[in-house]
């Protein structure tokens, strides 16, 4: 559903490139790597290498190991940092190009500000503060994001979402709010600024994709407390080897024992993390989605139940005509006559959509001279009637209520099945618009949602993800179950109102689940607080944007199922390379351990299973494949592990063959085909 | 391996998934609506009046408090039996006190539900210290285990209320309840089924014969029966006699000993039932008791067979080895017997011995290791043993749930840093003792002056204690002599270690569970039962237990296998 913006997809070009590098190498610094603990560990192995290879190169007797062996496990570690860095750092530059793309839009405008005295004075835009007031003109573009306080006009947001058609903005409406880089095409408009330089919405999405800046989310940090743990665990097997081999009277040197310890702590999910946190919400960013922090995005894998509004989201925002019926005695040409007189004046949607229908099916029965003898009356929420009049004739067309009101006014009578036509019509989820002339009502136009193309797959999706739907609506309860059942979504909310709505997302949060749902209104903006999950349309109040954790720019509601499996990626991938990491290890034992006790304990040739050449060639092929698995697994770490809606089992069950059975063979093969490789190239 | 040996063998695992229900739904009702059992509530009512229980509520603070207090004035009360005993009745043989750093040890031991032997009991200890000190401490031990095991359970099934109610019940209560309702009563029963075998149950002292050849024989007496009981029911594992379960007169006959395998597991089996009544998980209860039963079974498969086999070292004498390695094993139970006992012995916290465990052949030898090793959840201790299961569960979930894409709950409760903190560190205090521990003995001279044999069997041993202390197993490969002041002291340290510091870590999670609210599960949640589950968490346990202790595996049991092998020992 969402279009590609071309010119927002992110390459990486030179100066990218370079800003990577420089990242990748500036970030070997210890006081940033400690914040990651497993990385830091092989921080210290490299540097305790390298000092071994320098004591080597000062004394004649090396320490232990062969200076080429001490200095090529040392590179290669140093190596290990570097991928890790590098990882952290293409996704970082990634996410930036795209956020910066955004971002460059809104550079270099010049803004109208309003004083308090009412005078105008230009400033840039980067000058403009929260609260100011600023004029835009037809032709400009809008300095800063904002709220429109006054006036009415199209603008172009192509520049962010890709949609060529332009929008309507306007004050007081649920449509007031203004992104910074669009351009107003019609009309001015006051803005009222939102947000302080550096503050936007925009800004904090950058500081997400920031390694350095960004906070970690909550489940990062549990599974960062997981690899710590398991970082301790193999600190504590390295160290006490030691001395299990002088037991054996095998002095085993401090170079192998910490290859030994960088293999297996889980160097391949710790190196990857933060990469793959910060392409998560590159993702998101990429679908035009600016989440308020990386936990909104975890959050977002975690729903049970989506609250969806029908008009917009499931259906075409307006309805359309499918049949008129005529009552007793009325001719069906007349009826559409009268259909197109009483239309006339309804410029709604559902007014020109009325009109069209009956062109198409019985031609047109206005010409110029009627128009000029007949007084219109437009179609309003209070009289919820549109129609015409002239000294003979009055024809109305409206809600069925009204109509009759309109007719017993006049002395007239409704037509004896006119009820039941019209509770069938409800039961079919349509709506029925009465049509009347004078004190008779002639017939009814039958009036349906159109169902928005390939929603009812969404909602397959959906279920199969385990994601309850829940339809909001403000339908009767006929109607609601007709088009619940006809989308598939699981229940349905009908007659709803604010209240009624926020009634249900806490009642279904104290069941224990986590709610998600979109809006843009004002009067959505205590619901989507209240929610677990609350999505904001760009195009809505700046209340809503407020009380919601993302902001869709480009105000597609159906969206959030992408949303949703971002979140889950992020989960997934972290899962399946933790998984992978661990797997790993067990070839990593079996080419290490008996290369360590090669000399004091021969019979250990048997674990040799690779037939790996010479200990240290088996030692170097662990620590070398350990290295560039992390730059094997990149793309995957920036990418995701793709989600599949199987149902949790499967998932499982899938993952775990790939990942698990896979991270326990993989390294056998990359293992003994580096130790060939460095045999024929003759390294060894 | 024969087919007798295999049918002695799934009987046993059929009468246990038989028992495990009703015991399960007997020990759930005990805890949760104890005003059934008439006689016993109202016994329990006097007791709590005349200790002045109140009964009230506690947070898991308090309860671990509670716990650990007890536990302490536990330890010095047994310390001071022991080395006061040549003062206090019961005395017959007129035994001298016990030296401080053995009183210490056996303290700490039996406190620990260690029960950790040092000593011999019919030579060293008073039938007072055995029976006031000893029996009455695997009391206190195996209820300590069930209250643990109350505590969590109840944490994680405690839904969320807004005043913050974060209580997990009442120490006192529980382990009051623990030891009226569950094991007394027990324990009474089966001690009578023993002394119908031809257990001892006297108060008489030694009695020295002239046997036929006309040498001269002390022949040991005592309350054995009443500390049988307990040992076996409550998976402590300390014998009254040195020889434990070995001896004719704690474990007499082959049905005696079928009981004994049978009672040794059944309480912890019937837990995992328990605990889904309380979480209520059914399901999950049963997938742990299947987890539990399929990692046993492996293990019994592997010692079954590696004990069948002959000893390599013997071919050159020509002897007829068909039944295979039967050193240090008793005719009357035979290769299975042993086989299964030993497998149950380290797979609990029990740590009782009907065999010679260092008379194993390697490979034997190495399961034993291994299931202590794994951290005795395969059943475990009454009590610790599903409390150390879970841990391994919140780690296998939290993994699998980020594979299906979800924050990872557990029984509808999310797991985030804090409960990982926990689990985490519960698993990694053991291989921190453990190898900390038998490193250090092994560089030292004064812990490898114990040590009867070199090379890969002595390391075997070393490790074979220090994982035996600290898991609270109890069970020893002989050829050690671990009655020294360096073994005394240290294995003592990792006893209590291995106790209380890992019920802390387990009753801190739970203080983090137990206000948590309870999600209703979907389609995208990872379901904790069914084959699935239970593969994962057999996966978990097998590959963590693997790579914390595959290099020193490899350097004792394999290493010695390989040279038994080539015909040699070192």
């Amino acid at each position: 559903m969402t279009k590609s913006v071309p010119h927002m997809r992110s390459r990486i070009n030179k100066s990218m490139f370079q800003d990577i590098m420089s990242m990748t190498f500036k970030r070997l610094n210890p006081f940033y790597l400690q914040k990651n603990p497993v990385m830091f560990v092989v921080f210290i192995g490299g540097s305790l290498t390298s000092l071994i290879c320098l004591r080597d190169l000062l004394y004649s007797i090396p320490f232990h190991e062969p200076l080429w062996f001490t200095a090529s496990i040392s590179f290669w570690l140093w190596f290990t940092l570097l991928f890790a860095n590098g990882a952290e750092a293409i996704a970082e530059g990634k996410g930036k190009a795209h956020a910066s793309s955004l971002k460059a839009l809104a550079k270099e405008i010049k803004a109208h500000r309003i004083l308090k005295n009412g005078q105008e004075e230009i400033v840039p835009a980067s000058e403009l503060r929260r609260d100011d007031i600023v004029k835009v003109q037809a032709g400009e573009f809008i300095p800063s994001d904002g709220e429109i306080i006054e006036g009415i006009a199209a603008i172009d947001e192509s520049a962010i979402t890709g949609e060529s058609a332009p929008v309507i903005r306007e004050s007081d409406s649920d449509r007031s709010s203004v992104t910074a880089g669009t351009r107003v095409i019609s009309n001015s408009l006051l803005v009222r600024i939102i947000a302080n330089p550096g503050e936007s919405f925009l800004d904090q999405m950058i500081h997400l994709v920031q390694a350095a800046k960004r906070q970690k989310t909550p489940n990062e940090i549990a599974l960062q407390i997981l690899l710590v743990g398991l970082t301790l665990i193999f600190l504590i097997v390295c160290a006490t080897l030691i001395p299990f081999g002088l037991y054996f009277h095998d002095k085993i040197s401090l170079t192998v024992t910490i290859a030994l310890l960088v293999c297996l702590i889980p160097t391949t999910i710790g190196g990857l993390v933060s990469a793959i946190g910060i392409s998560g919400i590159e993702r998101a960013l990429r679908k035009n989605i600016l989440a308020m922090s990386g936990k909104a995005v975890e959050t977002a894998g975690d729903v049970d139940v989506l609250l969806l509004d029908k008009t917009g989201t499931i259906t075409l925002g307006n309805r359309m005509p499918v049949e008129f019926i005529p009552f007793e005695g009325v001719d069906i040409k007349e009826l559409a006559k009268v259909v197109q007189l009483s239309s006339f004046a309804d410029r709604t949607p559902e007014g020109k959509s009325i009109i069209e229908f009956v062109q198409k099916n019985y031609g047109n029965f206005i010409d110029e001279k009627d128009i000029a003898n007949l007084t219109f009356i437009p179609f309003s929420a209070e009289t919820r009637m549109s129609g015409c009049d002239n000294k003979s004739l009055s024809v109305r067309k409206g809600s069925c209520d009204a109509i009759q009101d309109f007719i017993e006014k006049k002395g007239g009578k409704r037509p004896s099945n006119f009820a039941q036509v019209t509770e069938q019509i409800g039961l079919e989820g349509g709506t029925p618009l009465a049509v009347a002339q004078n004190d008779k009502i002639l017939g009814i136009i039958h009036l349906k949602d159109i169902i928005k193309p390939g929603i009812h797959e969404r909602f397959k999706r959906l279920r199969a993800m385990g994601v309850r739907t829940v339809m909001i609506t403000g339908d009767n309860p006929f109607t609601a179950q007709t088009i619940a059942e006809e989308v598939g979504v699981d229940t349905f909310l009908a007659e709803a109102t604010p209240e009624k709505k926020m009634k249900l997302i806490m009642e279904e949060q104290a069941k224990g689940y986590l709610v998600a749902m979109t809006g843009d209104g004002t009067n959505d903006a205590p619901a989507l607080a209240q929610a677990d999950l609350g999505i904001a349309m760009n195009s809505g109040t700046q209340a809503a944007k407020e009380a919601a954790n993302m902001v869709d720019l480009d105000s597609n509601p159906t969206k959030i199922l992408e949303v949703i499996e971002i979140g889950k990626q992020l989960l997934m991938t972290r899962g399946c390379l933790t998984t992978f990491s661990i797997a790993n290890d067990v070839a990593k034992y079996f080419a290490i351990i008996p290369a360590i006790f090669v000399l004091s304990l021969p019979e250990l040739e048997a674990l040799n299973i690779m037939h790996l050449v010479s200990p240290h060639s088996a030692v170097l092929s662990a620590v070398i494949f350990n290295a560039l698995i992390i730059v094997i697994l990149i793309p995957l770490a920036l990418r995701g592990v793709k989600y599949r809606p199987l149902g949790a089992k499967s998932l499982l069950a899938r993952s775990l063959l790939i990942y698990g059975v896979g991270g326990i063979l993989v390294p056998f093969i990359g293992i003994k085909l580096i130790d060939m490789l460095l045999v024929n190239m003759s390294l060894i | 391996m024969t087919l007798m040996g295999w049918l002695q063998i799934g009987f046993l695992f059929i009468l246990l998934f038989g028992l495990t229900k009703p015991l399960g739904l007997y020990l759930y009702n005990i805890y949760e609506s104890p005003s059934r059992f008439k006689i016993l509530s109202t016994l329990e009512e006097m007791i709590f009046r005349f200790c002045g229980i109140d009964k009230e509520q506690q947070t898991w603070k308090a309860y671990t408090f509670c716990l650990i207090l007890f536990n302490l004035i536990g330890i010095i009360v047994l310390f001071l039996i022991q080395t006061t005993q040549h003062f206090l009745p019961l005395n017959p043989q007129n035994y001298p006190a016990v030296p401080w750093d053995l009183a210490l040890n056996t303290a700490v031991s039996f406190v620990t539900h260690t029960n950790w032997q040092a000593y011999s009991g019919e030579t060293t200890l008073s039938y007072f210290t055995q029976m006031m000190g000893l029996t009455w401490q695997n009391f206190c031990a195996a209820g300590t285990g069930m209250t643990a095991f109350l505590a969590l359970s109840r944490a994680l099934a405690h839904h969320a209320t807004d005043e913050g109610d974060k209580t997990v019940g009442n120490f006192w209560v529980d382990l009051i309840r623990s030891i009226l309702f569950v094991f007394l009563p027990a324990c009474f029963i089966f001690a009578l089924i023993l002394v119908s075998q031809g257990t001892l149950q006297n108060f008489s002292p030694a009695i020295d014969v002239t046997t036929l050849e006309g040498a001269k024989q002390t022949i040991a007496m005592g309350p054995v029966a009443s500390q049988e009981a307990i040992k076996i029911l409550g998976t402590n594992g300390g014998g009254f006699f040195n020889a434990n379960s070995a001896h004719p007169f704690e474990n007499p006959t082959p049905l005696s000993n079928f009981l004994q395998m049978l009672a040794l597991v059944l309480i912890p089996a019937a837990l995992t039932y328990t605990y889904g009544k309380i979480t209520k998980s059914s399901s999950h209860g049963w997938a742990l008791l299947a987890t539990m039963v399929f990692i046993s079974l492996l293990g019994v498969a592997f010692i079954y067979y590696f004990e069948s086999q002959p000893n390599p070292l013997l071919n050159h004498l020509h002897l007829n080895q068909d039944l295979g390695n039967l050193e240090g094993k008793e005719v009357r139970f035979g290769i299975p017997g042993s086989s299964l006992f030993a497998n149950f012995a380290t797979d609990t916290s029990g740590g009782p011995a009907n065999s010679m465990y260092d008379s194993f052949s390697p490979i034997g030898g190495l399961v034993l290791l291994i299931n202590m090793l794994l951290g005795e959840v395969v059943f475990g201790g009454v009590g610790v043993g599903l409390f150390g299961m879970i841990m391994f569960v919140i780690i296998s979930v939290f993994i699998a749930g980020l594979m299906v894409g979800r924050t990872p709950e557990y029984l509808g409760k999310k797991i985030e840093g804090k409960e990982v903190r926990f689990a985490i560190l519960y698993v990694a205090l053991y291989p921190l003792v453990i190898l900390v521990g038998t490193s250090w003995s092994i560089l030292a001279p004064y812990g490898l002056s114990s040590l009867q044999n070199l090379g890969p069997h002595g390391l075997s041993e070393v490790l074979y204690a220090y994982t035996s202390a600290t898991q609270n197993n109890g069970s020893a490969f002989a050829g050690l002599n671990a009655n020294t002041p360096w073994y005394n002291i240290t294995l003592a340290l990792a006893m209590f270690i291995g106790r209380f510091l890992s019920i802390y870590l387990g009753l801190a999670f739970a203080g983090s569970m137990v206000n948590k609210k309870i999600a209703i599960p979907n389609a995208g949640t990872f379901p904790t039962q069914g084959m699935l589950f239970i593969g994962l968490l057999i996966g978990v346990i097998l590959i963590v237990g693997a790579l914390t202790y595959f290099p020193v595996l490899i350097l004792s049991p394999f290493l010695e296998n390989t040279y038994l092998q080539m015909g040699k020992t070192t």
